[in-house]
């Protein structure tokens, strides 16, 4: 694998651009594996690349059933932060955030992650009691928070709605001037080449239709592709984790739900950073090209539809508006849906399972993006070590049958209402 | 767009449904003193890729609760049913007190 640098631009220039490598090898399978990672995702990716450089395990394969970035790490709104309350949470985001910091490096591949920093505003006095007391936990836990009055709001996003009529009249923010988001396409591609340059066999338009066993541990799958043998495997199939955890026999409680995300005509630069709606289900960002991305609430019922309903356009439009009035006439270009594997309590799980084997991660919700660095480095560890990585302990199967589940929003057991 | 056949009120748009999540699992009678048992009523979900059985209100009709048979993939409802008409649980009788 060739690096990518400023030198090498230049010397394909004299060539008129056309003798660029493949940014990865189209692998076909081998018989067998160390390892297999099932799902060609942000997390099945990491997974590998952290696989081969952190524990020198290179003869590991990517099955992906469709193609890479196909899934939702090329359909999320990529918003980066770490300002989680509850411990095991704060501290794994917090982790991530810092592998987002050095990826592009890492990778050698321009993620562009841009820390332009995130807002929540907050709708009354009480609800900013409630950011302080989010704020002093980053901050005890070494992370950048602060609390902004109504007037320093106002300085930061000056377009949002701080009218006498504003149905829910801005009282105040909280910021983490760290957070931010990055170019999802470019972290699967970048995690791809990467475990590529390391010997992982990225193996695309392969889906894993069932395992092979011995006994009871799994020691491969069933593939399109054929029988493919495995020393472990590694399940990171996103909205998919229900469909092959029964194949497993797992039982798991997980249900899948579709999340829509939303962007509009390109705009002169308005939104310099991460906004979201304290007092409603909107969030937005500006991208590169000049489209605000932005989104809002699940579908709120179990669907593998991987497209969303139009009751949601609505809703996250009328909260859009609410709080943006400024944005009420400009036309949205597209629309999509991800389907995405929601867990009673909001958090992943990232395990070993009771089946010899087999390891688990998935559960990720909304909020898998700003995960995958971190996601895919505890996940090599508890795959190499066969033990959690400590950053992963709070994440286990076991939590809610023991009473310790991280219900971050305090939302209750319903994975809809999450 | 989603619409329900509410057997009483006809072909309504979803949104005057609110979702009650899935109708298969059954709640472990009152005394169950099996920790493993409400585990599995309150966390475990099939969750299948195909058809899905779940309640449904219908909050801004008849205030009934519905049991709907849908294709979790595409969305197509095979049966809806009111909730009250369906046969009531075993494991929902109380055992008679020791
Ligand atoms: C609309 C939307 C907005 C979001 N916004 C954010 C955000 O702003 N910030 C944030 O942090 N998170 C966000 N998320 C969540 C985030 O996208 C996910 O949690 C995360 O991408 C999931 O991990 P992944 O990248 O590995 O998933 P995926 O990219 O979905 O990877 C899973 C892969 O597994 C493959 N697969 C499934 N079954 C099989 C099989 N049988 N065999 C082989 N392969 C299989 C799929 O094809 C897929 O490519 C959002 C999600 C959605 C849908
Ligand atoms: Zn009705």
């Amino acid at each position: 694998m060739s690096r990518y640098s400023a030198f090498s631009i230049f010397r394909n220039a004299l060539s008129g651009q056309k003798n660029w490598q493949r940014a990865w090898r189209a692998a076909e399978p081998k018989p067998s594996y160390d390892v297999i990672v099932i799902g060609g995702g942000g997390h099945g990716l990491a997974t590998a690349f952290y696989l081969a450089e952190n524990h020198g395990i290179r003869n590991v394969a990517v099955l992906e059933k469709g193609y890479v970035g196909g899934g939702n790490v090329g359909r999320n709104t990529t918003v980066i932060r770490s300002n989680y309350l509850l411990d095991g949470n704060t501290q794994f985001y917090e982790f991530s955030m810092k592998l987002w910091e050095g990826m592009s490096r890492a990778l050698n591949f321009n993620v562009m992650f841009s820390q332009r920093g995130q807002l929540v505003t907050a709708h009354s006095a009480d609800q900013l009691d409630g950011f302080s007391y989010r704020a002093n936990i980053m901050r005890l836990n070494g992370i950048d928070a602060d609390i902004l009055d109504r007037d320093e709001v106002r300085r930061l996003v000056p377009y949002l709605d701080f009218s006498d009529t504003a149905r829910f009249p801005i009282h105040g923010a909280i910021f983490q001037g760290r957070a931010g988001t990055a170019r999802h396409d470019a972290v699967a591609w970048g995690y791809a080449r990467a475990a590529d340059g390391h010997g992982v066999d990225i193996i695309q338009n392969c889906e894993v239709t069932g395992f092979l066993r011995d006994g009871d541990s799994i020691v491969g799958v069933e593939t399109t592709k054929g029988r493919i043998g495995a020393g472990k495997v590694g399940l990171a199939v996103a909205g998919h984790t229900s469909v092959l955890g029964a194949k497993a026999g797992l039982e798991l409680p997980i249900e899948s739900h579709v999340l829509q995300a939303f962007v509009t005509e390109p705009l002169k630069p308005l939104v310099d950073h991460v906004v979201a709606y304290g007092a409603d289900h909107f969030y937005v960002s500006q991208s590169d090209k000049g489209g605000l991305v932005f989104g809002g609430n699940l579908d709120g019922y179990n669907s593998y539809a991987q497209r969303g309903n139009l009751g949601v356009v609505r809703e996250v439009a009328e909260a859009a508006i609410a709080l943006m009035p400024c944005i009420s006439r400009v036309r949205l270009l597209r629309h999509w849906g991800g389907v995405m594997d929601m867990t009673p309590d909001a958090s992943p799980i990232i395990c070993p399972t009771s089946i010899e084997g087999l390891y688990l991660n998935g559960g990720w919700c909304y909020g898998g993006f700003k995960a995958t660095p971190a996601s895919g480095w505890c996940f090599a560890h508890t795959i190499a070590t066969g033990k959690p990585h400590p950053l992963i302990t709070a994440y286990g199967l076991d939590r809610f049958s023991t009473g310790h589940t991280l219900d971050e929003a305090g939302a209750g057991p319903s994975a809809w209402l999450q | 767009m989603l619409r329900i056949e509410c057997p009483c009120c006809g072909l309504r748009d979803h949104d005057e449904f609110r979702y009650g999540g899935d109708a298969s699992v059954t709640r472990p009678a009152h005394d169950d003193p099996d920790p493993q048992a409400w585990y599995a009523y309150v966390y475990i979900r099939a969750n299948p890729a195909g058809l899905h059985r779940e309640f449904w209100q219908h909050v801004t009709g008849c205030r009934q609760w519905l049991v709907v048979e849908r294709d979790t993939r595409n969305h197509a409802i095979a049966s809806v049913e009111l909730a009250r008409k369906l046969a009531p649980r075993k494991s929902l009788a109380r055992k008679s007190p020791a």
